[in-house]
């Protein structure tokens, strides 16, 4: 890839996709991922089943990646069960051209590590960064 | 693909052609159909109580996508059950069966029919696409305690010489023993990991509906009628 924005400009910092059964709880959680990414990272929510109700859309996934990119790829976090699967089918198919196969699954949990990758794209960080950064939330101690 | 060997192939014995898949998945939606109030509730034990529901709604969608696109090769059938399926089953059975039917037709000749041991073949890449999405193995309490004993058995079957329709009964019944064995075991993977201990009781549901499509499979070579001289 040319590391360049889909439209040739110059590449935003890397975008986030929040897949949960709910799409309730993917919205709150981009809400409060968002706050914390600021303006220039772009974060989507991908919850819930195509026409309503619990479950995953692999097409409601494919949008929101493709939203989400700008030009330096794109990290997806999940809840749970077929959440992860989907991404991983998706993934696996290379089908995310949104974001010409620079999309990652990050191994973390669910809220904590989009909080933390938010935090690490708004500061620039790239792809593999934010991944990381992501993935280091699932050490975060709650009870010292 | 090398589409003249593989038709000469499907020649010497190819008995299963897309008509017979098309009879498949049309036994395989009426079954999930019928048993569809059981795995909603062998679900609600141990999951989230939505696999009868969802894998219903996407065999259904599964008929309407190959009444409208009238793939002519097992493989096209195959793998448009499993990209409808994928698109249109929102819990995790989507992605899985997706994967299973789409590896398992890419596995296929491009031929007008494939003979057993393709099919054998499709069905073992179908358990390989499973094992790799969802990284189960044998005695997790997933669908593949129903697959991996099923594909064994029709391995065993085509090697002892068996003919289709007894191959795949023998698939399917080693598919029910499968599902059955979900029981006292421990859920290793999918929401009912969660339950720990508490999985232990209940059959699987993912198992249970495996066992449901596979007997559907078995039910299509019996009732085939190429295959009438062969029972």
């Amino acid at each position: 890839m040319s590391g360049g924005g889909p439209d040739g400009s110059v590449p935003g910092p890397v975008g986030l996709v929040l897949v949960s059964h709910s799409a309730q709880l993917a919205r709150g959680a981009a809400e409060l991922a968002g706050q914390l990414a600021g303006e220039q990272v772009r974060v989507e929510a991908a919850g819930g089943a195509d026409g309503g109700g619990l479950g995953t859309s692999i097409e409601a996934i494919e949008r929101a990646v493709a939203a989400a990119d700008r030009g330096s790829g794109v990290v997806l976090l999940a809840d749970l069960g077929s959440a992860v699967l989907t991404i991983r089918l998706l993934l696996e198919d290379g089908a995310a051209a949104g974001a010409g196969g620079r999309a990652v699954l990050a191994d973390a949990p669910f809220v904590e590590g989009a909080v933390a990758a938010a935090v690490a794209a708004a500061s620039g960080a790239d792809l593999a960064a934010v991944v990381a950064e992501a993935e280091s939330a699932r050490t975060f101690r709650k009870v010292p | 693909m090398n589409t003249e060997d593989a038709g000469a192939a499907a020649g010497a014995d190819g008995v299963f052609d897309a008509a017979f898949f098309r009879d498949w998945i049309d036994r395989a939606a009426a079954a999930v159909e019928a048993r569809r109030d059981d795995l909603t509730r062998l679900d609600a034990e141990i999951g989230d109580g939505d696999h009868g529901t969802n894998l219903s709604r996407g065999f259904a969608a599964v008929q309407r996508a190959l009444d409208s696109a009238h793939p002519e090769t097992p493989a096209t059938v195959l793998v448009l059950t499993g990209t409808t399926l994928i698109s249109k089953v929102g819990g995790a059975a989507g992605p899985l069966y997706g994967t299973a039917f789409r590896r398992a037709g890419q596995s296929l000749p491009d031929a007008p029919a494939v003979g057993l041991g393709a099919l054998a073949d499709g069905l073992e890449a179908a358990l390989a696409g499973v094992r790799g999405l969802g990284a189960a193995t044998e005695g997790d309490k997933t669908m593949v305690d129903a697959l991996a004993p099923a594909v064994a058995a029709l391995r065993r079957a085509a090697a002892d010489g068996l003919g289709p329709v007894q191959a795949l009964r023998a698939m399917a019944d080693a598919a029910g023993a499968g599902a059955l064995d979900t029981v006292p075991m421990r859920a290793r993977k999918g929401r009912a990991s969660y339950l720990g201990e508490r999985s232990i009781g209940h059959q699987d549901p993912g198992a249970a509906s495996a066992a449901l499509i596979l007997g559907a499979l078995s039910e299509a070579a019996a009732a085939a009628p190429d295959q009438a001289a062969q029972r």
